[in-house]
């Protein structure tokens, strides 16, 4: 299981990218094989504004349905079109080509929420 | 096996009529030409090849009629005959909905009694039969919550919902104009009042609980739940869908729920996963009987009416008053077995789960070691560390003869394998049935592959499911998923 250590992460398990205030969200390695092969992806609007946990996007895959929730509060900047013809990047590249929104943070203190690599290891290791 | 369309040669008929007896008149001189089409695309078939396909495709069924369908939570028990027989009655089957009151009053006194059996079975002061299936029966429960709390003048937003809720539970909320808030089950499987307490504030309007939940467990703290819901004057919502393990013993009533809905196509043996429909009808306390839908049957001395001068109601929810056919089946039942009857439907119930599982759980990890109710949840985690995913499980018991039972469900235990047995179902079946996983996981350290190749469309044992039949071998539901192919041809445009 791949939890690259560059990247902060939500315990709903997305991982998100940042560069100043812009993010790249999508979910991890862990969450995709969780899931198993994701055949359906719904993709928020562009200028969606969304808090903490909300949800925003919503994953299929054959054996269920889950949300996919704001790591932080944001505005959706742009989507992965490449997901609506190609849902499987999500299992093949999770932290590239399967990315899922980008977003534009309101308030970046909000990161420090989030899990670090190491903290979230931790947490998908002791799920029951 | 070939689609019916397939088999169709033109001009092939199944019956010839006879002459009409009145003039014939044209189709062009009737309907309007922008309303025809040139070409029906019906199948042109004869009467021995349409009963041969159908009479085929109803042998690739697997059904409760067929054999044992240990389907968690969705209470796949056998469906008595006589219910059938019943419903088939002409009085029943012929009545028509609009038929005027004088002439339904059979009709509507069966309705009645079976509101207050039903009330008297879950200690509710009301219940309205109008709800087709339990979603529906949540939604207008939450309905009438919304019109309560409206007409007492308080604005309250939110729903409680336990993590291992039906999916159903929140859905009806947000459908209902509510947020819900879900809380995380304790480590005994229940409801951590810890959590609880925190997220119960004013505007909570209303926590919903299936008791026992979903992972068969009973909900032990009930009385101190719904007494702190109540302090805070919130309402508390019983999914009653697993109402069968305790039908007889304990009531919803007396623990606390305001609300409740039942499925009368689970519990109550009306059949259903496609031979329905379903119904489901919704009980409540007295403080919410103005709010149920309208019309509600009243008895004034022998005489049964239908009332719609209820101003406080959510009005209808349903075309005429519900499936009646289901009610009168779920009657039949009720009736067939009496008080006694229904308390050893509950008692065989949890008796069967029990022994299941405790056959079952030195093979499969039971995440929830404690007695449980009328279903059980283990999981495949055991067997994931071999590389045999819970879904193999699933398809190798169709080898065996068996229906899977609920997969990946609940959602708070990895690789969920959810059984009910039912109380239908003979010690004989149960021991089949419990020596069939029993090899499974044994093939699973032994020769995991043909567990995860499973279904073979040559099972040993010659117990072959009868979809395997004829070559068939485990579907692609990825591809199904994603590129899904809904026509057997394309329409010309």
């Amino acid at each position: 299981m791949e939890i690259p250590k560059e990247l902060k992460y939500a315990k709903t398990h997305e991982w998100i990218k940042v560069e100043k205030e812009m993010g790249t969200v999508g979910i991890t390695d862990y969450a995709q094989e969780q899931l198993t092969d994701v055949v359906f992806v719904e993709l928020p609007q562009i200028g969606k504004v969304v808090s903490k946990g909300e949800a925003v996007a919503v994953v299929e895959s054959v054996k269920s349905v889950s949300d996919i929730y704001a790591p932080v509060s944001s505005e959706v900047t742009g989507v992965n079109k490449e997901l609506e013809n190609n849902p499987g990047l999500i299992n093949k590249e999770p932290y590239g080509k399967g990315w899922i929104f980008k977003l534009k943070m309101k308030d970046p203190k909000e990161l420090d929420s989030l899990l670090s690599a190491e903290e979230y290891e931790k947490t998908v290791t002791s799920d029951r | 096996m070939k689609l019916i369309f397939e088999k169709s040669k033109p001009g092939r008929m199944g019956i010839s009529l006879p002459d009409c007896d009145v003039p014939e008149k044209k189709i062009e001189e009737l309907i309007p030409k922008n309303s025809l089409r040139s070409e029906l695309r019906l199948p042109e078939v004869s009467e021995a090849e349409v009963v041969r396909h159908y009479t085929k495709l109803s042998t690739q069924n697997y059904g409760i009629d067929t054999g044992f369908y240990p389907l968690g939570s969705c209470t796949m028990k056998y469906n008595p005959k006589v219910n059938e027989e019943i419903a088939e009655l002409p009085g029943f089957r012929s009545l028509h909905p609009v038929q005027d009151e004088e002439l339904s009053q059979g009709a509507l006194e069966l309705m009645y009694n079976l509101e207050k059996i039903l009330c008297e079975i879950t200690g509710m002061d009301g219940f309205t039969l109008q709800p087709a299936a339990g979603a529906q029966g949540e939604l207008a429960g939450l309905m009438m919550t919304k019109a309560y709390f409206e007409h007492r003048g308080e604005r309250r937003t939110k729903i409680i919902v336990p993590d291992s809720s039906h999916g159903t539970n929140p859905a009806s909320a947000t459908l209902c104009g509510y947020e819900s808030i879900t809380i995380r089950s304790n480590e005994k499987g229940t409801v951590d009042l810890k959590e609880l307490k925190k997220v119960l504030d004013g505007e909570v309007a209303c926590i919903i609980l299936t008791n026992p939940n979903t992972l068969g467990l009973f909900e032990e703290e009930i009385l101190e739940i719904t007494h702190i819901a109540h302090k805070r004057g919130a309402l508390v919502y019983c999914d009653g869908a697993n109402m069968n393990a305790f039908l007889g013993i304990a009531r919803p009533g007396d623990m606390g729920f305001d609300i409740i809905h039942l499925n009368l196509h689970k519990t109550f043996s009306t059949p259903h996963g496609g031979g329905g429909p379903g119904s489901g009808p919704v009980g409540v306390k007295k403080s919410l009987v103005p709010f149920l839908p309208k019309p509600t049957i009243e008895k004034e001395k022998d005489r049964y009416r239908l009332d719609y001068d209820r101003p406080l109601s959510i009005g209808k929810i349903k075309t005429f008053y519900g499936n009646f056919g289901v009610m009168v089946k779920a009657y039949a039942y009720l009736r067939t077995l009496g008080p006694e009857g229904l308390r050893e439907v509950a008692e065989n119930a949890v008796l069967n789960a029990n022994y299941l599982m405790k056959k079952l759980k030195s093979y499969y990890y039971l995440p929830f070691d404690r007695v449980c109710m009328h279903e059980f949840v283990l999981s495949g985690k055991r067997q994931l560390e071999e590389g045999v995913h819970t879904n193999d499980i699933a398809k190798r018991l169709l080898d065996y003869g068996f229906h899977a039972p609920t997969i990946y469900f609940p959602l708070i235990v990895s690789e969920a394998i959810m059984i009910e047995p039912t109380e239908t179902e003979s010690k004989e079946t149960l021991d089949e049935f419990a020596s069939a996983m029993i090899r499974i996981a044994k093939e699973t350290e032994e020769n995991p592959e043909i567990v995860k190749t499973a279904p073979h469309p040559t099972a040993e044992g010659g117990r072959t499911h009868p979809s395997t039949k004829g070559g068939r071998r485990r579907l692609d539901a990825v591809t199904a998923a994603r590129r899904p192919n809904l026509r057997w041809k394309k329409l010309d445009k």
